[in-house]
């Protein structure tokens, strides 16, 4: 079958949906990695360490004693109290064990739930942008329609309420915020959280808040966005285990939210994915209650990157702001005159360097890469040194 | 300075270069506090950790040694403890709760060469009640480092 007559199978087959979803931004670099050897990846997405060994060890503990069934569908109980109780320390905001919190599998799938369950075909989104790559894709696969808020790195990617608001129509149902933010690194103040706040008792909004990088934050607080002043109900909280203990593969996250929400995401969940896989959950509830020194010693090792990157890409030339959260840089490479993606093709093609284009965040990303510091000392040094060769020929 | 040793405890021949691009500090100002801790006496000595099976090659032997005493008028455990301290063959000496009180890990050439150390030097001392030596068969775990472990990160490359 030649290629035309395979793309008209596929658009007999596929639904539209599907069909009108973009390709993934990163989906080519992967095929030309595969074919080299001694590259620098920056374009990774998720800690290099490797999950605390007692948190492996509960897990495989569980499997020992025979923890191998389905668990609720809300999740393991035990794993629910320990969620509320750490929100609750950290946070001040109560949540009901019993019918306010679910286990997902990652907070992946708690975001396509909340989507699923809010939306109704029309229904528009606020989405500030750069923006992670799930979101858009997530509000379309459930019928919304993303309007998206560019941010720039003039103003440190910070969103305003104003240019929310500006966005609001009648269709508006919610508004969606990742802070601290991949790709940009952003953190949201409080004072700015408080302002979009005010605009979801205004217009009467739901503020879906995917906050899986809370716990990786330099020299500033993260406020959680449910914690503020009549939040709690018009909010809903993702969260997850991913990133703070070193836990992506497990794919354990949690939803928060008002009872009637969680109902809902529940609802869909029994039908789609039963529960979370149960030697995750395990391994959750023994990261809850004894990973917080690996949290903060991660962070610390985190942070001691995030200067070496920071000043190491300023130093050589491209302009960055300076990331409060989670563990990515966001250089500006206009300098170069390239388009993001002519840059990381370049760059991984001559120098063996990869890097995301800002433009896989949405069109405001244009202009910038994503680079991760999530990687050794050396290869953070490593990959500057090449970065600077690179750039050099652009002056 | 704690963030300052922190990373020299994971890797003593960072620079003070190097660490100023990691702690936000100026170079200067981290050698001075590098100075000053090395002063104080919290940093005691930059060594390296071997992987001492490797380059003996078995040609080590190691003992630990519980220790059981009476204690010296006024001096407690001290005065002896400090004796004991200075023969080169102990490597390392610490005073413990429980069972016995001190712990001495013991290294010499031969098994021979560290029985006869303890029979000869360790239990002939007045205080020392009673030794128990138990010789080291093979290590594990080193300083912190876990000795012939592969565990390289099995990231993809790219990720969202």
């Amino acid at each position: 079958m030649n290629d035309k007559n395979a793309k008209s199978t596929a658009s007999r087959i596929l639904s539209e949906r599907v069909q009108n979803l973009s390709p993934s931004g990163i989906r080519k670099f992967f095929d030309i990695i595969a074919s080299m050897d001694d590259v620098i990846s920056l374009g990774v997405g998720e800690p290099d360490f490797v999950t605390p060994w007692h948190i492996r060890e509960a897990a495989i503990t569980s499997l020992e004693s025979g923890h191998t069934m389905y668990t609720s569908n809300f999740g393991l109980m035990e794993l629910r109290l320990e969620i509320a109780a750490h929100i609750r320390k950290l946070y001040e905001v109560n949540y009901d064990p019993s019918n306010e919190i679910l286990v997902t599998v990652g907070v992946s799938e708690a975001l396509d739930l909340v989507m699923r369950s809010i939306l109704d075909p029309g229904d528009e989104v606020i989405v500030p942008e750069p923006t992670y790559v799930s979101y858009v894709p997530c509000i379309a696969l459930a019928g919304g329609i993303p309007v998206d808020v560019p941010t720039t790195m003039e103003n440190s990617f910070q969103v305003t309420a104003a240019d929310i608001e500006s966005r609001i129509t009648p269709r508006t149902k919610a508004i969606l915020l990742g802070y601290p933010n991949n790709p940009t690194g952003a953190v949201m103040t409080r004072d700015a959280m408080l302002e979009i706040s005010n605009l979801a008792i205004k217009y009467d909004l739901t503020v879906i808040s995917d906050e899986v990088y809370d716990r990786l934050v330099y020299g500033v607080e993260h406020t959680c966005f449910p914690s503020l002043p009549q939040m709690k109900h018009k909010s809903v909280l993702l969260g997850g285990f991913s990133k703070a203990y070193a836990m992506t593969g497990w794919r354990i996250g949690y939803a928060c939210a008002n009872a009637d929400i969680i109902e809902a995401m529940m609802k869909i969940h029994q039908y789609t994915m039963l529960c979370a896989p149960i030697q995750g959950q395990m391994a959750a509830l023994e990261a809850l209650r004894f990973g917080e020194t690996e949290v903060e010693n991660m962070r610390l090792e985190y942070d001691r990157r995030r200067r070496l990157m920071v000043n190491g890409l300023l130093s050589i030339g491209l302009d960055c702001v300076d990331p409060l959260g989670a563990f990515y840089t966001f250089p500006s490479i206009r300098s170069t005159r390239l388009t993001s993606e002519e840059f990381a093709e370049q760059l991984l093609l001559e120098e063996k360097v990869a890097v995301v284009p800002g433009s896989a965040f949405g069109e405001s990303g244009e202009g910038h890469v994503r680079c991760c510091y999530a990687v050794s000392q050396k290869e953070i040094e490593g990959a500057l040194e090449r970065i600077e060769r690179f750039i050099k020929k652009f002056k | 300075m704690k963030d300052i040793i922190a990373i020299l405890e994971n890797n003593a021949k960072a620079t003070a270069k190097e660490i100023a691009a990691l702690t936000g500090r100026s170079t200067k100002e981290v050698e001075e506090l590098i100075d000053q801790a090395e002063k104080q006496k919290i940093i005691l000595g930059y060594k390296t950790v071997i992987n001492r099976d490797l380059l003996y090659n078995g040609e080590e032997v190691l003992a630990f040694v519980e220790v059981r005493m009476t204690p010296q008028h006024d001096l407690g455990f001290d005065g002896i403890a400090q004796r004991i301290a200075r023969f080169p063959e102990v490597r390392s000496l610490q005073l413990m709760s429980g069972d016995y009180d001190l712990a001495v890990l013991i290294s010499g050439n031969t098994m021979q060469q560290v029985a006869s150390f303890v029979a000869m030097k360790l239990a002939a001392l007045q205080e020392v009640n009673a030794t128990t030596t138990h010789f080291l068969l093979k290590r594990y775990k080193e300083d912190g480092i876990i000795l012939n472990q592969d565990e390289g990160t099995r990231r993809l490359p790219l990720s969202p």
